[in-house]
């Protein structure tokens, strides 16, 4: 075993990363999903910019997270159809690294966009400029936590059937935390509040999302592999 | 050999026998208990000078919710003994509470709302007390569902066992984002149980129902690790024994 933890993580970040770049459609379609969900509340609501405003970062994180959600169900399951995964499990290395690679390999590929194209749909509800930072950095953050959470649910719902409806249900209570403080500083920033504290808290569960989430994943991978 | 009573209760015969042998015990003891708050509660405690009589839903409301909590931090606790030590009773005790534990939040949440009936003039009201319970609920009907979706017993239990682990892990966090969330957005709100300033006329049949609760929850559990453990060990031979007995 030659291959270092951090040397085979990086690897399989790599080629989540490739395989996404070739299968773009299972990128593109939390980003479009995320823009037909934005563009539904004026349409619902009022094509009025300073009601919009009032709700757009209610908007724009349910949206996100509904977005990251829906693309988490793919996060073990190719991998775990064609034995990938398995292969993981008895390669010797730390499954804890490797589905903190495969979660931070979700995480750049959905949240990340997600982050970068939410200023846009902010933008279409009515946001200032001045609080696109407040947006970006936040939903970077929140999805990130999502991912770490869904990791665990993605892996214990494996092999079950209709498991996205499941994968919802396990997810979102244990995301709340992240929900509150995150839409709070979108919400902060954009009525040009200094938004600073909630996104420390918002970055704390990040630490302790990365530092305990990839431990229970990879439980939950060992136990629906078994 | 001071481990030998642990080690018996990996045993599922044993505990169904013990689970049988207590059963009436705390069947009874929650129910002199129960009532005994009951009356404390609803006769002798005065009115509250400004809720009048509604306040007395507390005496139902404040141990549901506190059960609530406890059971789920219980089932937890089985699951983490289940998945560390990989033993069936354990995941037969988590399994057992799940239900049991869903239906004490539904009713600290159906109490809470009643009383927010009389208190707010609303039935719901977005008071972090109650988001709380209601996330509750949902971290309850996630592990039931995860467990029904799973065919395998050993999958389900384990899965819904590592579930139940960072539910626990998560429910303080969750509870004080809920408190924070709140006490930012109106001012909080005027329930405050468990007051020390509460006279001892209202505490004492609070803190009965509470003791009342706590060995009913005991007596339910019981009843239903019994029924787990009847359909988990269906085709070995000394439920024959058992039930022949």
């Amino acid at each position: 075993m030659n291959t270092s933890a951090l040397q085979a993580a990086r690897l399989i970040l790599a080629r989540d990363l490739r395989l996404a770049v070739r299968k773009r459609g299972q990128f593109v379609q939390p980003l479009a999903f995320f823009a037909i969900i934005t563009t539904l509340f004026p349409l619902a609501i009022s094509p009025e910019l300073a009601r919009l405003r009032e709700i757009a970062s209610g908007v724009l994180w349910v949206a996100a997270l509904l977005a990251s959600l829906l693309a988490l169900e793919f996060l073990f399951r190719d991998d775990a159809h064609d034995g990938t995964l398995e292969q993981y499990a008895l390669s010797g290395q730390s499954l804890t690294w490797l589905v903190f690679a495969k979660t931070t390999a979700h995480w750049l590929l959905t949240g990340v966009p997600l982050a970068l194209m939410a200023p846009l749909a902010g933008v279409s509800l009515g946001v200032p400029y001045a609080a696109l930072p407040g947006i970006i950095v936040p939903i970077a953050l929140g999805t990130l936590v999502l991912s770490l959470i869904g990791a665990i649910g993605a892996a214990l719902t494996l092999g079950v059937r209709r498991s996205g409806v499941l994968l919802t249900l396990l997810t979102l209570p244990l995301a709340l935390p992240a929900l509150i403080f995150g839409a709070q500083a979108t919400d902060l920033a954009i009525h040009g509040a200094n938004f600073a504290a909630p996104l420390y808290l918002l970055s704390a569960m990040a630490v302790l999302g990365v530092t305990l989430a990839p431990l229970a994943a990879a439980a939950a991978v060992r136990i629906s592999l078994e | 050999m001071v481990w030998t009573w642990f080690h018996r209760l990996a045993s599922p015969p044993h505990v169904y026998a013990l689970a049988a042998r207590l059963t009436p015990w705390f069947g009874w003891a929650a129910a002199i208990v129960i009532l005994a708050g009951l009356y404390g509660g609803l006769v002798l405690a005065p009115p509250d000078y400004q809720q009048g009589d509604d306040f007395r839903i507390i005496y139902v409301h404040a141990p549901s919710a506190w059960m609530s909590l406890m059971v789920y931090v219980t089932m937890a606790s089985a699951a983490a003994v289940g998945l560390v030590w990989r033993m069936k009773v354990a995941h037969a005790v988590a399994a057992s509470c799940a239900t049991i534990g869903a239906s004490f939040t539904f009713a600290a949440l159906a109490t809470g709302s009643l009383w927010g009936r009389k208190m707010w003039g609303t039935y719901w009201e977005w008071d972090p007390r109650l988001v709380s319970e209601l996330v509750l609920l949902f971290l309850f009907l996630g592990y039931m569902a995860l467990r029904s979706a799973i065919d395998d017993l050993q999958r389900a239990d384990r899965a819904s066992a590592l579930l139940a682990v960072v539910g626990v892990v998560n429910v303080p966090i969750i509870h004080y984002s809920v408190v924070w969330w709140n006490s930012l957005h109106q001012a909080p709100s005027v329930m405050k149980l468990g007051k020390p300033e509460m006279p001892a006329a209202m505490l004492v049949p609070l803190l009965t129902m509470l003791a009342g609760f706590t060995v009913f929850f005991v007596y339910l559990l019981l009843v239903r690790l019994r029924g787990e453990i009847l359909k988990r060990e269906r085709t070995a031979s000394w439920i024959r024994e058992a039930l022949a007995g």
